[in-house]
Formats: C-alpha cells, sequence, structure tokens
C-alpha cells in the first residue's frame, strides 16, 4: 500500500491544516459494491432523521404507547453496546493478563467499541423525545440518583472517554506528535482498569433496566438476574463480533496487515472461539439455573417456549459447541459459522428483552413491529460507523505496526 | 453556569454515578406519608357508585386545558379506552356477574412510584402530599412508561417537543391553591372520596363492615406495589373491572435495587482487583525499572 507522504511530524498549525486536508481525500476506488449501497441509505437515513425532528418520533417510527423503546433502543443501543463488549474483555486480555498474542488486534477492537458507542449510543439522539435536555443529568438539572438509567449515562460518557484514551495513541501517531504520545499511552493501564470497572456496571446496567418492567417481559425473560445474564453474554457476544470483523477487515484491509498479524490471525481466532465457548457455557449454564429455579416449565409447551429453546439451544449451546469444535480442530469455518450464529443469538436476545417478549400478550399486529423507516435509520448509522471505522483504519496505524518511531525507540 | 458550578455538579454526578444505590431508599410496603412526614393524599374511588356520567372526564379535560369530551355520547362504552395523551381520565364499562359496573382510570399516585425511581433526571416527581407529577426537564427517555405497573404516562409521539402526559392530581391546578382535583369535585354521585390516604383506607374498611354483602372484601391499592394514593372498591372481584392483580405487594423501586446495592461494590472491588492482577502479571525486569527509578 501507498505509505502517506503526509509530514510525519507536525509542529504547527501552518502544518496540520494541510495534513487534514490530505488525509480528508478518499483513498481507493470509489465504486465499491459497499459504497453503492450504503451512500444512498446514509443520504436516506439523514433525511429520516430531519424529518423526525420537525414531525416527532411517531412520524417514522411505528413507537405506541404501549411499546416506548422499539428497534432504536433495542437493537441500536442494547445490541450495539454488547457489541462493543470485545473491547473491554480484550483490553482486559492485553493490557493485564498481557497476553501478547492478543496485542495485533487490540487496537481495532477498540476503535470498534469506541465507534460503536459513539454512534450507537449516540443513536438514542433520535429516540430521545426532547434530545437538547440529554445533558441535565450530567450537567445537574436534576440528579436522578435511584435511576439505573442515570448510573448507565454516566457510564457512557465516562466510558466513551475511557476508550477515547486508550485509543489516542494511534491518533497521535497518524499525527506524529513524539510528545503527546507518550503522555497519552501512559495513561493507558489507568483508562483499562477504568474502562472494565464501566463496562461491567453497564453492561450489566442495562439489563437492570428492565428490572421494573416485571410482568411486561414473558417470564421466560424475565429473572432478577438478568443484569448478571448481560453481563456474561456481553463477554461473548463482544468476542465474536471481534471474529466476525476480524475476518472481514482480513480480507478487505488486507493492505494494512503487518506480516506477523496476518500470519498470528488463524491462531488469534482459535484463542477467541475458545474464550467465546467457554463464556458461552458459563452463560448456558446460568440460563439452566434460572429456569429450573423459575418453574415455567408450562410455558415450554407454548410458542414462547418453542422461541426459548431457539434461542437458548440454537443460538447458544450449539454455536457454543462449534467454538469448542472449531478451536479443537483448527477449523475456521466451524468458527466463524459459530460467530454468526452467536451474533444471531445476542440480536435476538436482546430484541426478546425490549421488543418481542416485551408485552408479550399483545398480540401480532398490535405488537410493535418496526417500520421501514426505523430499520433505514438503522442501518443508515451502522454504514456511518464503518464508514469512519474505515477511514481510520486505512489512515492510522490501526491494524498495521506503530510508525518506526514508536516500536524503534 | 459558571465554572465554579459546573465543577461542582460534575463531583455531584461522579459521586452519584458511584454512590447511587447508597440513595436508594429503603423502601417498605404501604407508605402513608412521605420522608418529611406530610401524609399523602390521594381519592378512594367506590366503583359501586359509580353511574358512568363521566363529569370527572368532563371536568379533567377543562382543567388540563385538553380537548373536551362529548359526554353525552353512550357509544364510547363500547370498548375498553385507555388514557392517552388527551384523556388523562377514561370511564370504562364492565359487564360482571353482578351487573354492569363503571370504572374511572388514571394515574394511581403510587406511594413508591416506578417512574420517578426510573427517571434519570427527576422530571417525574412525587411531591410530599402524594401527587406524581411530571416536569419539563425530561429528555423523553420513554423509562418511565417502561417502568410503570399500570401503563399510564402517555407520550406525544406526533410532537417535536413532545410532553409526558398524565393525571398529576391536579397538583399544580388546584391542589397546591388548597382545592380538591377537579374531578373529584364534579362527581355526581360521591364515587369519588378526597382525603388522606390513611383516612381512605379507614373509610374503605368502615364500607366494608357496615354492607358485607355489596363489597368484596378488598381494597385495591392498598398494598398494590407497595400501595398506591388512589384505592378502589368493588362490588365484584377486581379482575372482572379490569384491574391488574397480579401486580404484588413489592414497590417497584425496589425491583431495581439489588443491583444498585451492587455498584459501589463492583466500582470499589474491580479497580484493586485489576490493578493486583496487572502488577502480578508484569514482567520481573519491567517492576524492577520502576523500582530504580524510585
Amino acid at each position: 500500500m501507498s505509505v502517506s507522504a503526509a509530514p510525519r511530524e507536525i509542529k504547527s498549525l501552518r502544518d496540520f491544516v494541510p495534513f487534514i486536508l490530505s488525509e480528508l481525500k478518499p483513498r481507493g476506488k470509489i465504486f465499491t459494491p459497499f459504497n453503492i449501497i450504503s451512500v444512498p441509505v446514509i443520504i436516506l437515513g439523514v433525511i429520516l432523521i430531519a424529518y423526525r425532528m420537525i414531525k416527532g418520533i411517531g412520524s417514522i417510527t411505528n413507537l405506541s404507547q404501549d411499546f416506548p423503546w422499539g428497534m432504536w433502543i433495542g437493537f441500536d443501543v442494547m445490541t450495539g453496546v454488547a457489541f462493543a463488549g470485545g473491547a473491554y474483555v480484550l483490553t482486559f486480555v492485553v493490557y493485564i493478563l498481557r497476553i501478547e498474542k492478543y496485542h495485533p488486534i487490540v487496537r481495532a477492537t477498540v476503535l470498534n467499541g469506541f465507534l460503536a458507542y459513539v454512534f450507537y449510543a449516540g443513536a438514542l439522539v433520535i429516540d430521545l423525545g426532547r434530545p437538547w435536555h440529554i445533558f441535565n443529568p450530567i450537567i445537574g438539572n436534576k440528579f436522578g440518583l435511584s435511576s439505573v438509567l442515570f448510573l448507565v449515562a454516566w457510564h457512557f460518557l465516562l466510558y466513551m472517554t475511557a476508550e477515547f484514551i486508550e485509543i489516542s495513541p494511534a491518533f497521535a501517531e497518524w499525527l506524529g506528535l513524539k510528545r503527546t504520545r507518550q503522555v497519552l499511552s501512559s495513561l493507558t493501564l489507568g483508562a483499562v482498569v477504568f474502562g472494565i470497572t464501566l463496562s461491567t456496571l453497564h453492561q450489566s446496567g442495562l439489563g437492570a433496566l428492565f428490572m421494573m418492567a416485571k410482568g411486561k417481559i414473558h417470564p421466560l425473560w424475565y429473572t432478577q438476574f438478568i443484569p448478571i445474564l448481560f453481563f456474561v453474554s456481553s463477554i461473548f457476544a463482544g468476542l465474536s463480533l471481534v471474529i466476525f470483523e476480524g475476518s472481514i477487515s482480513q480480507r478487505v484491509f488486507s493492505d494494512h496487515l503487518d506480516d506477523e498479524h496476518r500470519a498470528s490471525h488463524n491462531d488469534i481466532l482459535i484463542g477467541l472461539a475458545k474464550g467465546c465457548a467457554g463464556a458461552m457455557f458459563a452463560y448456558f449454564f446460568l440460563k439452566m439455573l434460572i429456569f429450573m429455579h423459575g418453574r415455567h416449565w408450562e410455558y415450554l409447551h407454548t410458542g414462547w417456549g418453542l422461541w426459548y429453546l431457539v434461542e437458548i439451544i440454537g443460538l447458544v449451546l450449539i454455536p457454543c459447541y462449534l467454538f469448542l469444535r472449531g478451536a479443537m480442530y483448527k477449523n475456521l469455518t466451524s468458527i466463524r459459522v459459530a460467530a454468526v450464529l452467536t451474533i444471531l443469538g445476542i440480536i435476538i436476545n436482546r430484541l426478546n428483552y425490549s421488543v418481542i417478549a416485551y408485552k408479550w400478550y399483545i398480540p401480532l399486529p398490535a405488537h410493535y413491529v418496526p417500520s421501514w423507516m426505523e430499520i433505514v435509520t438503522t442501518l443508515a448509522i451502522v454504514f456511518a460507523e464503518i464508514w469512519v471505522f474505515r477511514w481510520i483504519v486505512i489512515r492510522m496505524p490501526i491494524l498495521r505496526k506503530p510508525p518506526a518511531w514508536v516500536t524503534g525507540g | 453556569m459558571d465554572r465554579r458550578k459546573f465543577l461542582k455538579s460534575l463531583g455531584v454526578g461522579v459521586l452519584g454515578a458511584a454512590g447511587t444505590a447508597l440513595m436508594a431508599r429503603r423502601p417498605h410496603a404501604a407508605e402513608y406519608s412521605s420522608e418529611s412526614g406530610e401524609e399523602f393524599k390521594g381519592v378512594l374511588v367506590d366503583t359501586t357508585r359509580c353511574i358512568g356520567c363521566r363529569s370527572c372526564e368532563e371536568a379533567c379535560a377543562a382543567a388540563h386545558d385538553l380537548p373536551a369530551p362529548d359526554i353525552g355520547d353512550e357509544s364510547v362504552f363500547k370498548e375498553k379506552r385507555d388514557t392517552s395523551t388527551t384523556q388523562l381520565t377514561v370511564v370504562n364499562r364492565y359487564k360482571t356477574e353482578k351487573g354492569i359496573f363503571f370504572v374511572k382510570k388514571q394515574c394511581m399516585h403510587c406511594g413508591q412510584p416506578g417512574c420517578v425511581a426510573a427517571c434519570l433526571v427527576k422530571a417525574m416527581k412525587k411531591h410530599d402530599d402524594g401527587a406524581v407529577t411530571w416536569d419539563t426537564n425530561c429528555m423523553g427517555c420513554r423509562y418511565c412508561m417502561i417502568s410503570c405497573p399500570f401503563d399510564i404516562p402517555k407520550f406525544e409521539y406526533n410532537s417535536w417537543n413532545p410532553k409526558i402526559q398524565k393525571c398529576n392530581l391536579c397538583w399544580e391546578q388546584r391542589l397546591t391553591k388548597g382545592g380538591i382535583p377537579a374531578c373529584v369535585e364534579a362527581c355526581p354521585t360521591e364515587t369519588l372520596l378526597f382525603g388522606t390516604k390513611r383516612e381512605l383506607i379507614e373509610e374503605s374498611r368502615r364500607r366494608i363492615y357496615r354492607q358485607p354483602k355489596k363489597y368484596v372484601n378488598y381494597i385495591y391499592g392498598e398494598d398494590e406495589v407497595g400501595g398506591t394514593s388512589w384505592i378502589y372498591l368493588s362490588a365484584v372481584p377486581f379482575e372482572q373491572i379490569g384491574f391488574k392483580t397480579d401486580l404484588g405487594v413489592t414497590a417497584y423501586p425496589e425491583y431495581s435495587t439489588g443491583f444498585l446495592y451492587a455498584v459501589p461494590i463492583v466500582l470499589i472491588l474491580w479497580p484493586a482487583f485489576l490493578m493486583g492482577l496487572s502488577y502480578l502479571t508484569r514482567p520481573e525486569d519491567e517492576k524492577e525499572k520502576k523500582e530504580k527509578k524510585r
């Protein structure tokens, strides 16, 4: 690949502006299939969001008085944040346990996590009815201290900061700021410790939000252990997404990978698969314990019981086995299939809590189903995140090694 | 906002995020008074007296500047209506084994409301006199709607500047001026009785004891979800007149206190544990380097 000819060290604003301008120019082919699909979707998404801001949330969503939270919360926020869990798991492995094997993928994962928070938690802004008040719990226009959502809001903000600090050395390397990089990278361990703590609390906190929806969520899903289930599932949700995303990046950004990374990539995937299998088994075991103690056998014969079994057997136990098998026989296809199934399982699980098994006693067609416009805005947000991710990966040392002045000195 | 005030509130916020659990109230069932000791006020609805005239609906709309309902139109009883952003109270008709009964529906004004515990900016507030009200610092997250056991808060989905609409016990309109709720005043049959919850419970018991054949021996709202400020009497079992009878007596905020209590513990133990683990895994030469530097 062509290494940027831009100055590697920026001394003044006069260097900075042309450098940024040159970096803003697109690189590579413009008419790729991804671009052709994503650009119209993003444009349409922006139009829909503008329309929603003028006409209200009801104008483009199917939300109702019975279903105040729909796809934007259930998928964008709940699921998006679970998938961002890979960042705290990997930083734990690399910076706390110091398992160097996973070092090559830690930056891409943290970047992905950071962007996931910015975009998916940012999607909250369009879901909030009065988004101009979003900073009220931060600036103290009343602190709702007894609210789980208050905790989640603060943790989102603090965790985004922690992740930004974790990824910031890459930004400094890109700009050639040697001194700044030194300062920023000395903050990494602190940010990691802080970040893992915050993640533990808000991953489980997202589950705790549903504690007061008792009676509205189907008994097969509602339990007092929802927070723990959300936390444990965020571990393998995050890792599965790392496997999935890593497999794609491997191909799409293969020019940007350093040789060492390329060689160890399969080995990394196998290690991650083992981690997933372990976490998933623990999760399955917890689910079984909760089911036994809940004594909800009677629901198993219903359609909801079948749906529950699809989730817990088809999208937890089976991928768990596939991960294990893939790791034992070094079969990457098995691992990738397992990752896709797991991702599907997490999406369904989070949607079950927020949408599908929420007010299960209200049957279709009165039950909430997202409108096409909600789906388009969600897709637009996902595509926008991928655009930013790609822009950064191509320009900064995320997948490739840091510049020589870091590794050499 | 000046910088000092900002930093101060930032500090409170950080501490709050840490110590949320410590601040959570220790709940107990069937509360009758606020923390300051003031008795909660509420309304007793004796469904055996209601004739379905809907004067309460009319008075409510007038008190809250909402479109006036056509109370002569009896066709509304054909289906069960829910409260809405423009109707903070509705009367429904139920056909039961003992005949036809009319039941008024509105916010129950819980002793420990789920919506108040849910609100991250305290836009939902339980006042000392018992009223649960909504304020404009709301950000529109609709978590109150998720957390309300009775599905009462209603959101204006079709406005760029939406509000949460619900019965406020005429707190702003009348209560603070020494009045009583508009619906109570308008009721021609004394179905509605305004008073402190303690008095209302006593009155309910009196009616049940005096006419045990007329009433079922149950006061809905005495203990439901930890006790509500609106309570109901009925001639037939409550599930026959549209009440949820499986809500339990636990106050809704209590369901999330378990999680909130765990927060400060994790916040203190996790970093210590992680730092310790990180020290253990640090390569020996790096440790020595650090020692020498000192």
